[in-house]
């Protein structure tokens, strides 16, 4: 039996250290070293001196990540949230894609998927052979091993949440929306189940409730961000290859990890202006 | 299923029903403007088809909108459409655009046009028709010979408002398809007008169909000449909507975008009956040579000369072939342009259920409605201008 996958059992559930991991919540250690009293007022003399032109408002300071995203009483505006993919960590376990069909309720028959795993097998000659068994799910079945075999690797799909949806362009009556935060959702009791956003999205992001019968989508699991917890398939991804949070600002894990990575976006010639940046993309992925 | 499609593309969404929904409405505005032909034309050749042309328009609008809300996921919400529509939708404006099309320009035109004759058959019905037909006037019962010119003059400007507001209707729905940027297939900025090119041709070939079933079954003459003049317009139709069809496909393959792949795949497979044979041979250079050999409106000395008999049928079969030719269509933009993945890696197929809710048997019975509807309609409204009418007796 696969455990619940928001509740870490084991130590592979446990979120990697790495430079994408989100702060933990505990504030950081002193600095052990011992600290004479001249050098701490010498630091703090330039601290002061330093900080002055702060004071006058010569200079700003970009927006620091303020702590676990969408902490409990913080507004929707003061965010923006996307989400980051390192290619090369996804090891196409699955666990992402479990993670989100039991903590958002998604039905378990085929073609209700809010994310998924996509597995490229790209031989000698560039052609390249993808497979999602079950939206990867349940892990993937072993590769042969050919010699002809140039690259394969893995890559997690979801809701771009873009920040110019056409999804929500097109819903005739407003009921897919796109929040404050920048989350595209869908309002289930409002949808008239036309499907024409599903036709809209270029990514096949989207599906139809088989028994309520509206759009359903990724909702980047809204309900968790905004108690301050992280979606459930970034919780349960065993090597972080997820990083969920803030787009904008300097510091924060998510532009951090697009500073540090070279990322793209699918489809950028749509011009959606999607928000889940992949590092190390290949160009084979659409 | 072939390649690789994404997860949720494990089904069609737009299923049999939304194919019907642009072959209706196309119907529609291909009907109204062959009417209008003759009204603001004077094409007086046409004038026999000219009233039976708007019940038919009428009767098939009634039913357009039923594939779609049929198709709802909640139908009941439907008029969430009307209350509060996303101005950025395209889809949103339909409970507009087909409102302003029934109630202004086609309800309106087919009033003032009947007027005269429904004031003459409430004054010479007894009993409840009495009533109806007094119901329908409006209580506007003066067939003065200026509030005849005034009906007229009213239905003239009525037609000039409804050429575009037609344009509109089957454009529209192509702009639906035509602006999707997600699936190569459909975002064309020709598929509004390639619409519009194959509403006219199904229009045309609709009404033909109609006018020469219900004269022979009335045992009244066909008119040869309106026969022919219809079959003229609808060659020129064809011509052009061929031409257009064959733009957009030149365009696409010449431009070769990453999309030429798949797409090339799904018409050599999946779409080559219904696409190639039915849509290209059958519904489209079949009738283009038939019309185009025997046709005498189109040179007076035509290729082939044929008796008016045999011109009769091959009218009749040419239409017929017209009207498989655009449902063919209808299907190959609406299930060929989800029959690929937007991976643009696989195809997948579609299988038609027979019963359920978007079944084969709710698609026939979708179809076979407004002829149901336009049944009743003659029978109320009797379209018929023969020498000595007599509209009790007609039907």
């Amino acid at each position: 039996m696969i455990p619940d996958p928001t509740v870490p059992t084991g130590p592979g559930l446990t979120p990697a250290p790495s430079d994408g991991a989100e702060p933990t919540g505990s504030a950081p250690q002193p600095n052990p070293e011992e600290v004479n009293r001249r050098e701490f007022v010498h630091s703090l003399a330039a601290a002061c001196a330093s900080g002055l032109p702060l004071w006058l408002g010569a200079i700003r300071v970009p927006a620091q990540d303020p702590g676990p995203p969408g902490a409990p009483g913080q507004d929707a505006a003061d965010h923006w949230y996307g989400m980051g993919v390192d290619i090369s960590k996804c090891i196409g376990c699955g666990r992402c894609v479990y993670a989100c069909k039991v903590e958002n309720d998604v039905p378990m028959e085929p073609g209700c998927f809010n994310t998924w795993v996509e597995r490229y097998v790209i031989d000698t000659k560039g052609e390249a052979v993808v497979d999602s068994p079950d939206g990867g799910i349940a892990g993937f079945p072993s590769a042969p091993l050919d010699p002809n075999v140039r690259k394969t690797f893995f890559v997690p799909k979801l809701c771009n949440h873009c920040a110019k949806p056409p999804c929500v362009q097109v819903c005739p009556v407003g009921a897919t929306f796109i929040t404050p935060d920048g989350v595209v959702l869908v309002d289930e009791d409002y949808c008239i189940g036309c499907r024409y956003c599903i036709q809209a999205c270029p990514y096949g992001a989207r599906w139809f409730h088989p028994t309520k019968h509206v759009a359903a989508k990724c909702t980047f699991c809204y309900h968790r961000v905004r108690q301050g917890l992280r979606p459930a398939c970034v919780e349960a991804c065993p090597t972080g290859a997820r990083i969920f949070g803030e787009i904008e600002g300097r510091a924060t894990p998510l532009a951090r990890f697009v500073r540090f990575n070279d990322t793209q976006v699918l489809k950028p010639n749509l011009n959606t202006r999607p928000k889940v940046y992949y590092a190390k993309l290949d160009m084979e992925v659409r | 299923m072939q390649g690789y499609i994404y997860p949720n593309e494990f089904e069609l969404h737009w299923s049999l029903l939304i194919v019907l929904y642009p072959y209706l409405t196309g119907l529609v505005a291909g009907a109204f403007i062959l009417a209008s032909l003759e009204r603001v034309f004077n094409v007086r050749e046409v004038q026999p088809t000219y009233r039976l042309a708007l019940l038919t328009a009428l009767a098939f609008l009634l039913v357009a909108p039923l594939p779609l809300l049929t198709h709802l996921g909640h139908p009941e919400r439907s008029y969430e459409i009307f209350l509060t529509p996303n101005r950025k939708s395209a889809m949103a404006m339909f409970g507009f655009v087909y409102a302003w099309y029934l109630a202004v320009v086609l309800l309106l035109e087919i009033w003032f046009d009947y007027r005269k004759d429904l004031v003459g058959w409430a004054r010479a019905a007894r009993g409840f028709k009495r009533w109806l037909y007094y119901g329908l006037t409006l209580g506007a019962t003066d067939t003065s010979e200026k509030a005849l010119r005034f009906d007229d003059s009213a239905g003239r400007w009525i037609t000039i408002i409804g050429i575009p507001s037609a344009f509109l209707l089957h454009g529209y729905v192509g702009f639906i398809f035509g602006s999707v940027k997600a699936n190569p297939w459909w975002s064309s900025v020709l598929m509004p007008v390639v619409f519009l090119l194959s509403a006219i041709v199904s229009g045309i070939a609709l009404v033909l169909i109609l006018y020469m079933v219900t004269t022979l079954a009335r045992w009244k003459p066909v008119d040869m000449r309106c026969l022919d003049k219809l079959g003229q317009f609808l060659f020129y139709a064809i011509v052009v909507d061929f031409s257009l069809e064959i733009l957009d496909f030149l365009h696409r393959l010449y431009e070769s975008e990453e999309s030429i792949e798949i797409l090339s795949r799904l018409i050599e497979g999946r779409l080559f009956i219904s696409l190639i044979v039915l849509q290209l041979v059958l519904g489209t250079l079949v009738p283009l040579a038939i019309l185009g050999l025997t046709s005498p409106a189109l040179r007076p000395r035509p290729l082939i000369r044929v008796p008016d008999e045999l011109r009769r049928l091959l009218y009749l079969g040419s239409a017929i072939l017209v009207q498989i030719g655009i449902l063919s269509i209808r299907w190959n933009v609406v299930i060929g342009g989800q029959l690929f993945s937007k991976s643009l890696r696989g195809l997948t197929v579609y299988k038609v259920e027979f019963l359920g809710i978007e079944g084969l048997a709710m698609a026939l019975g979708l179809l076979l409605l407004p002829l149901l509807i336009l049944w009743g309609l003659i029978r109320l409204l009797p379209p018929w201008q023969d020498p000595a009418p007599v509209p009790s007796a007609e039907t």
